[in-house]
């Protein structure tokens, strides 16, 4: 396991930092730190995503001095894939922080178990 | 080009149109959006039975490249008899569940935003029919994500406070299910090179054959099953159904418990059998899981229907039990599990969107209130929601010539093969039964109770002509599928076969 | 790290590698790969970023009066005209006038160059919206509003989007029949060449722009 580990570490810290996030965005109470949370599992897929293409001693592909030999190159198929994730990712984060500052501006807190709490008691009230 | 030729671009065209007429009708004000959006469902609707027709006709499935590449190097999507059953089914059910919900969007939504509301309906129309006939993984998760917007749109497009909450936390789980489904896409990618799906199942079959990276194809597929699975709601992560269900306008309550939550279900089944194949996905055991999990949503998801006080939340909580049904079908991990979770996908769609716009007639003609108390007499307050909710129940707790009943009999048909899970699955569907009946027949009865109040407002037909159209059609689709059922289950059979 | 021997390392990528250029006419690999050969994918993710825009506008937007008299006063001052308009900044200010040319003229050549060399219309059209975003803060949104309104926003994401699917159909049409397609690869190197890929960069980049300004000055004020 110690050279395997050795080789592929960037896919290894990915998994920790993907575990991270992941724990985040579900416990943790504050819905900005859960947003953060959201952001931090995006990125480590798109680290994991990258080091699975990377082959050392290549650059990148982009054709220089008409050379198409496939061993000039690294991978281009991850990167078109984490181009296509950072798109999707920008878009949930913006939807989920329009819907947060609206339950901010009605509610004054960030804490969704404190909203749901405030809501119900303005049901039973009526 | 031959007709035939011609015919195999009939699924592109469908994606493609309700794709564009998305974009337009950003652009275009409430009325003629609406106009819109009913016109692209119809005419979606009438390509998937053309192209039903077709695959019926040739007996197998066709394969159309998304540009000038073969696959693995470039898209692909496929069509064979189940894709297109489904795509016309679930647009049948998205054109009555828009037709159903008309005259509470005037009321709810404000003017000059609900042309985004047919925005959304198109764009969860566009990814449905993506996913369904998709034969890439990598599309498949940007179509999801499609979808999961969508489906937030159409629960918040009511702005208050409840549907705001239910949809932060529908966006939360559904967000943990895609970042799970997406690192399963990279590992799966990481270990065999392919994106394309059949490219894919020929890699597992010589991975899972030679024994070679054992431990991560184990852990993709987890990865991937697990976080579709979150994404429709299975037992434990079901938190978000409720509110979201409950709470939002009608036509969205009734396309997102008939539509959105399948549509995940189909890619999952799709994965299954195509990505993975179904030997393999047998020995991994997550079939014990969903089994698991199935029984466990079924038999909680009833007890909290029984408790519950507000008529949508109690029909909300029956449909937690209803997946729970689904996901043990696939658990089952037979043939016959299959084709029973597929019926009942369809009987399922076809009985929730019918209770979802009844009870709106229902609730209107008894002072906009959801408590039980006021829904005495109801039914003859509004005649038709009053039939159409009596129909709907009947269907959902399984009585023969309903469609419900189908599905249960497919089931208990389904486990006898198996006989480790023979007896609990027994056990469950009929204490389901039981429990199901509680609390829907009592419903039924206290509806028809008279209410001895003089001089009620009464409507036989309903709110408009689009409400009495749209519950007649779902009446008469559960009338379909209940006594002509044998068809329909020749046709998933079939397509089961050409799917894998 | 994936070396030789790794299963990614299998024909789909030798073949994009090797016969990338002259099938699709980009010399950037990942651009021939992303707008040709997986189009599909790209314009899903476009409609994510369009149907995003959608979401936040549905929640965020604020539009006539009586829609503000409505909100609560706290939730009013937020979209408080006074609030919005800078104080007279003269470090901004100056900053904005040498620096938001500059970003724009980049941002046009990195979506121009898309297929020549590292770029494409997501990364341009992000720098342009910057240079919006940065032009808005610097000047106050009075001045902004002469070049950039709600209209404007409708017409370039409903032009550039219808133009960016019907093109990409007939690109899938022609390709799934096996027809013969008018739109060639043309000679590698040249801005006017490889095919599709230059007008679909500028299309994307266009909604990127937009979407980027769009959601600041949704958050900011609540509408434009």
């Amino acid at each position: 396991m110690g050279p395997n580990f050795a080789e592929n570490y960037m896919a290894a810290v990915a998994m920790v930092l993907f575990g991270i996030g992941f724990f985040n965005l579900l416990l943790q109470k504050n819905l900005i730190k859960k947003i953060i949370g959201l952001n931090i599992m995006d990125t480590a897929v798109y680290l994991f995503l990258a080091s699975m293409g990377y082959i050392e001693g290549r650059s990148a592909p982009i054709v220089t001095d008409g050379v198409t030999d496939v061993e000039a190159y690294i991978n281009p198929i991850p990167a078109g894939l984490v181009l296509t994730g950072i798109v999707v990712s920008v878009s949930v984060s913006a939807v989920m922080l329009s819907l947060t500052i609206r339950l901010y501006r009605r509610y004054h807190t960030l804490n969704l178990d404190e909203i749901t709490e405030i809501i119900k008691k303005g049901e039973e009230e009526k | 080009m031959t007709l035939n030729q011609f015919l195999q671009n009939l699924p592109f065209f469908s994606i493609m149109i309700a794709l564009i007429s998305g974009v337009v009708c950003s652009v275009l004000p409430g009325k003629a959006a609406r106009r819109v959006n009913a016109g692209v469902i119809i005419t979606v609707m009438i390509l998937s039975a053309i192209t039903l027709g077709y695959t019926l006709q040739t007996g197998t499935y066709f394969v159309y490249t998304m540009g000038h590449y073969p696959a693995p190097w470039g898209n692909e999507i496929r069509a064979g008899v189940l894709e297109a059953l489904t795509a016309l089914m679930f647009s049948v059910v998205m054109l009555l569940s828009m037709m159903g919900g008309y005259h509470k969007l005037d009321e709810e939504v404000e003017q000059t935003k609900v042309n985004y509301y047919y925005v959304l309906v198109n764009l969860l129309l566009t990814s449905l029919l993506a996913l369904i006939y998709t034969n890439d993984l990598f599309t498949a998760y940007v179509f999801v994500e499609i979808n999961t917007i969508a489906a937030c749109g159409l629960i918040m497009i009511r702005q208050i406070g409840r549907t705001i909450e239910a949809a932060v936390r529908y966006m939360i789980m559904n967000l943990l299910g895609s970042g799970l489904l997406l690192l399963g896409i990279c590992m799966m990618y990481g270990i065999t090179g392919h994106l394309l799906m059949s490219n894919i199942q020929e890699s597992v079959a010589a991975l899972a054959a030679s024994g070679e990276y054992h431990v991560p194809l184990l852990v993709s597929i987890a990865f991937m099953c697990v976080g579709l699975a979150i994404k429709s709601a299975l037992f434990p992560f079901h938190t978000w159904l409720p509110d979201a269900y409950g709470y939002s306008t009608i036509s969205s309550a009734a396309i997102l418990s008939s539509l959105v939550s399948k549509g995940y279900i189909f890619l999952l089944i799709k994965i299954i059998y195509r990505v993975v194949g179904f030997e393999v996905f047998q020995e991994t055991h997550i079939v014990n899981v969903f089994f698991v999990f199935g029984l466990a949503g079924m038999i909680f998801g009833s007890l909290s229907a029984i408790r519950e006080n507000d008529v949508r939340r109690m029909i909300a909580f029956s449909s937690i039990a209803q997946i729970g049904y689904i996901y043990m079908g696939i658990g089952l991990g037979t043939e016959v599990g299959m084709i029973a979770a597929v019926f009942h996908i369809f009987s399922h769609a076809v009985s929730k969107a019918l209770v979802f716009i009844s009870t709106i007639g229902l609730t209107d003609m008894s002072g906009y209130s959801r408590k039980f108390i006021r829904l005495t007499g109801a039914a003859y307050r509004n005649v038709i929601a009053g039939v159409g909710f009596t129909i709907a129940s009947l269907s959902m707790v399984g009585v023969p010539l309903f469609a419900g009943f189908i599905s249960k009999l497919l089931f208990a048909q389904a486990c006898v093969s198996n006989e480790g899970k023979l007896l609990p699955t027994m056990i469950v569907l009929a204490v389901s039964t039981i429990l199901n009946a509680i609390y829907y027949l009592k419903t039924v009865i206290r509806i028809y109770v008279p209410s001895g109040v003089k001089d009620e407002p009464r409507t036989v037909w309903g709110a408009n002509r689009c409400y009495t159209a749209a519950i007649i059609g779902f009446v008469v689709l559960n009338f379909t599928l209940g006594i002509f059922s044998q068809p329909f289950v020749d046709l998933i059979t079939e397509g089961l076969h050409m799917f894998a | 790290m994936a070396a030789r021997t790794t299963p990614t390392s299998n024909e789909v990528a030798e073949r994009y590698i090797e016969q990338g250029l002259e099938e699709t006419g980009a010399v950037n690999i990942v651009s021939g790969m992303i707008l040709d050969y997986r189009a599909f994918d790209t314009l899903g993710e476009s409609n994510v970023l369009f149907i995003a825009t959608i979401a936040v506008m549905i929640l965020m937007r604020v539009d006539s009066k009586e829609e503000k008299e409505k909100l609560s006063a706290e939730e009013a001052a937020y979209t408080h005209e006074k609030t919005l308009e800078p104080e007279n900044d003269v470090i901004l200010k100056t900053v904005a006038f040498i620096l938001v040319p500059m970003l724009l003229i980049f941002g046009i050549y990195i979506i121009l160059c898309g297929h020549l060399g590292p770029g494409g219309g997501f990364s341009g059209g992000a720098v342009i919206g910057a240079s919006l975003i940065l032009y808005a803060n610097a000047y106050g949104f009075q001045r902004m509003e002469k070049l950039f309104t709600a209209k404007t926003y409708k017409v370039i994401s409903f032009c550039a989007l219808g133009f960016y699917a019907l093109a990409k159909s007939y690109s899938f049409f022609t390709g799934a029949n096996e027809l013969e397609s008018i739109i060639s690869a043309g000679t590698p190197g040249r801005i006017l060449s490889a095919g599709l890929i230059l007008p679909l960069n500028i299309c994307v980049g266009l909604v990127v722009a937009c979407t980027m300004y769009s959601f600041y000055v949704l958050f900011r004020k609540g509408g434009y």
